[in-house]
């Protein structure tokens, strides 16, 4: 009986909170104008998620490029299609990838720092103050900084597509000896605009809204004080990790799953 | 942090990421080729398809023309109809040109090959192609092999 009233509380309070981020959505979508007026405050937002992430996407992009190089030669030479090697890279970085491993580092590299900075805000009575002075931190604070999640990641996402594939070049082609005109040739043959290209984007795009989401609505609710802000980070890594994981499956079977 | 600074490294990162995902849409996946979309539709009438999948490329002398659009059983001849998107500006096959399904390597993809006739008329939109060869179906070739070895 206990814990049949647990599991109730449980769903109750799953319920209540998936509500709430509902209406935060819908309260930040509300203010999103304000973008356009000032355009200054999404610039600085910009810069603090989207250029300072960029070194760790290019490096790891790079680095995957040149795994996914050496160990598709590896399993493709065994066939004697070493020649699509190419493609696999392409198809691998632009399909999957390319959005899935660049909002995953988003949100540990961005979407963590988010909700520290509006916790503390929140915790620090920063945000109560702005209210007093009739600003209202929906639009001064949260707006921004959510468009500008949802505007890195797709351009981060494709950084990362383009500098893996060149990694997967570098080991193919130049270390492995696969013909660089064979590389590039059966990418351009096997990969097609809409199929690859814009379902890539149109994944890195709902990816880039949910972890801004998540990190801003964790940031903004969160109890506040020290041990509140630590626990709402790491509920923005966890939940937003395991959202883009989930969406990414239903996204590949939605598109691809015919 | 000095706002002129700011605004250029972001306005860096915007054009980066634009250029990252134009380089995406016109060098690795040739936009050109498939959007730039003059074709005309000639269907072909096959005992046997094999492995050949729609978008597989259609060639003459090995030089890609057109692409398979749709692949559909004849509910009659119970045969496979191929219809094929030609590229319009190759508007110069013969209607006796005929098409077999060749394989790309021993295990490699199938393609629709179009091996162009000697008529003074040329194909258009809607034709049909009469003289088609089927796939070669390993499967086949090796009972073939192994009835011809037996009977011996």
């Amino acid at each position: 009986m206990n814990a049949l009233q647990r599991l109730g509380r449980l769903g109750i309070e799953a319920t209540l909170a998936l509500g709430a981020a509902g209406i935060f959505f819908l309260r930040v979508v509300e203010q999103l104008w304000i973008v356009v007026r000032r355009p200054a405050l999404l610039v600085q937002q910009l810069f603090s998620v989207g250029v300072l992430t960029v070194i760790i996407i290019v490096l790891a992009g790079l680095f995957v490029g040149m795994v996914l190089g050496l160990q598709g030669y590896n399993t493709l030479v065994d066939f004697g299609a070493e020649s699509s090697l190419g493609l696999v890279v392409a198809l691998f970085l632009t399909r999957e990838l390319g959005p899935v491993l660049t909002a995953l580092l988003f949100t540990g590299r961005a979407g963590s720092a988010l909700t520290a900075e509006i916790g503390l805000m929140k915790t620090t009575e920063q945000l109560a103050a702005l209210e007093m002075m009739a600003v209202n931190p929906m639009q001064r604070v949260i707006a921004p900084r959510f468009a500008a999640g949802a505007i890195a990641v797709p351009l981060l996402a494709a950084m990362f597509s383009v500098v893996g594939i060149f990694g997967g070049y570098l080991i193919g082609v130049e270390l492995l000896g696969v013909d660089a005109g064979v590389f590039w040739s059966s990418m351009r043959e096997g990969m097609d605009f809409k199929e690859d290209i814009v379902n890539g984007v149109i994944k890195s795009v709902v990816f880039g809204l949910c972890v801004t989401w998540i990190a801003l609505f964790q940031g903004y609710t969160c109890v506040p004080n020290a041990a509140g802000i630590s626990r709402a980070t790491t509920r923005t890594v966890v939940t937003g990790s395991l959202s883009i994981l989930g969406i990414d499956y239903v996204l590949t079977a939605l598109m691809f799953g015919a | 942090m000095n706002s002129k600074i700011l605004e250029l490294a972001v306005g860096v990162f915007l054009l980066a990421g634009i250029l990252a995902l134009g380089y995406l849409a016109l060098s690795v996946g040739n936009m050109g080729v498939t959007a730039s979309g003059e074709t005309y539709r000639v269907t072909a009438r096959f005992d046997n398809i094999g492995g050949l999948a729609v978008k597989a490329p259609v060639t003459v002398a090995g030089v890609r023309v057109g692409r398979v659009s749709e692949i559909t059983v004849d509910r009659e001849l119970y045969s496979a109809v191929v219809s094929m998107d030609i590229d319009a500006s190759y508007d110069n096959l013969p209607t006796d040109t005929s098409a077999s399904i060749l394989t790309s390597g021993l295990l490699g993809a199938q393609y629709v090959g179009l091996q162009p006739g000697g008529e003074i008329e040329y194909l258009a939109d809607g034709d049909r192609i009469e003289l088609t060869q089927s796939a070669v179906v390993l499967e086949n070739l090796i009972g073939q092999l192994l009835f011809s070895k037996t009977s011996e």
